[in-house]
């Protein structure tokens, strides 16, 4: 598919090259909505506990201005994503009423409006934090929207496991604008997001595997079945509990956090047992990993406050 | 775009827009001038916090 080639089912206002010519139909809300808020949200949350439990110290100004920098990164992904996606946007019922689909918004708009807050948050990043966190921001945005959006997702059935990266990047970018680096602790902030993905959505693509089909798109419900994504679930949920404990386990949180991770994986496993189609255990257990996520998120800048435990394991470690 | 009006503009082959997309125009407008204006505030706070005490150390 050409970068710029017209999408299959748009319609003609969004697809046009002459576009430019015609009175733009965007409102605000159509440009916030080209953000993905709701995932920036998520980003930005766990971004956020990432700065705060790091060992080094942000002024609160400039860790805010890092903040803002994340949330419009990933803005700024989420636009090129549904400029590259749009015509198999337009296929399915999730998806068909995002701006561009929907015809309120150009493709150009999109891209341009993708790539002017791209460039925008990873400079503005590198000046208010380091250019560590600048460069983690820019290569979080090259992944998803290149590795993921371009390449992966419409070719294999692994596209959101190794595109999950782009996703679990945001805690290390917030660790390494307080920091100036990584470390141990970050790397499982990384893989707790990573490893939680899969069972993520493909709960979610379980229910919407028809859609998925329409659009081409080789989701593992459309490729491998409904019995082999329900087993790979099941396998990456075994996977997470592990590692989500780990913070626990190397020292580097405290005993609140340890206890949660356990309980909260253990329901997850729980769920992902139940899961035998794209029924209504499916999105419970969709519904349940979102709110998995915030809550060992939240767990652990709770423990981090009471206990400080995060700082000293990693000055121990450094 | 069908629902175009042809108003003076029209008659001399200009484009007319309709009164949605002049409100949307002004929304997106005033968007852009609020962002701005937070940019010029967020830039102005965190080049104090980033300076620091230096601002007052400088060759005379």
């Amino acid at each position: 598919m050409s970068l710029m080639s017209p999408g299959v089912g748009l319609p003609s206002h969004a697809v046009a090259d002459s576009a430019h010519l015609e009175p733009s139909l965007a409102g605000v809300d159509d440009f916030i909505a080209l953000m993905k808020p709701r995932v920036m949200s998520l980003v930005v949350f766990t971004a956020f506990v990432g700065l705060l439990v790091a060992p080094g110290h942000l002024h609160p100004v400039l860790g805010v201005g890092a903040l803002i920098c994340i949330a419009v990164g990933a803005g700024a992904a989420g636009a090129l994503n549904m400029w590259y996606d749009a015509d198999i946007d337009a296929l399915m019922a999730r998806t068909a009423r995002r701006p561009i689909p929907a015809g309120r918004v150009t493709r150009g708009e999109a891209l341009g409006f993708g790539i002017t807050l791209a460039f925008g948050s990873v400079v503005v990043l590198g000046l208010v934090a380091n250019w560590i966190a600048a460069g983690l921001l820019a290569f979080t945005i090259f992944f998803y929207a290149v590795i993921y959006t371009m390449w992966l997702k419409r070719r294999t059935p692994q596209n959101i496991v190794i595109g999950g990266a782009a996703g679990a990047f945001p805690p290390m970018i917030g660790w390494a604008a307080a920091t100036g680096g990584t470390g141990l602790e970050a790397v499982f902030l990384f893989l707790i997001i990573f490893l939680w993905t899969p069972p993520h959505f493909w709960a979610l693509a379980l229910c919407r595997a028809g859609d998925y089909e329409r659009a081409g798109v080789p989701m593992l419900p459309v490729v491998a079945g409904t019995r082999e994504t329900v087993r790979q679930i099941r396998l990456y949920a075994i996977a997470l509990l592990p590692v989500a404990i780990a913070p626990w386990l190397i020292g580097s949180a405290g005993p609140l956090y340890g206890a949660t991770a356990a309980g909260a994986g253990a329901a997850l496993l729980v769920l992902a047992w139940r899961v035998t189609g794209g029924g209504r255990e499916a999105k419970a257990l969709f519904g349940y990993s979102i709110l998995y996520l915030f809550v060992l998120f939240a767990v652990l800048l709770i423990d981090h406050a009471l206990f400080g435990s995060l700082a000293a394991g990693a000055q121990a470690v450094g | 775009m069908g629902d175009r009006r042809d108003g003076d503009q029209g008659d001399k082959g200009g484009i007319v827009l309709t009164e949605e997309q002049k409100r949307r125009r002004r929304a997106r407008s005033i968007a852009i001038a609020l962002v701005l204006g937070a940019l010029v505030l967020l830039f102005y706070a965190i080049t104090i916090v980033r300076l620091g005490p230096n601002v007052l150390t400088r060759p005379l």
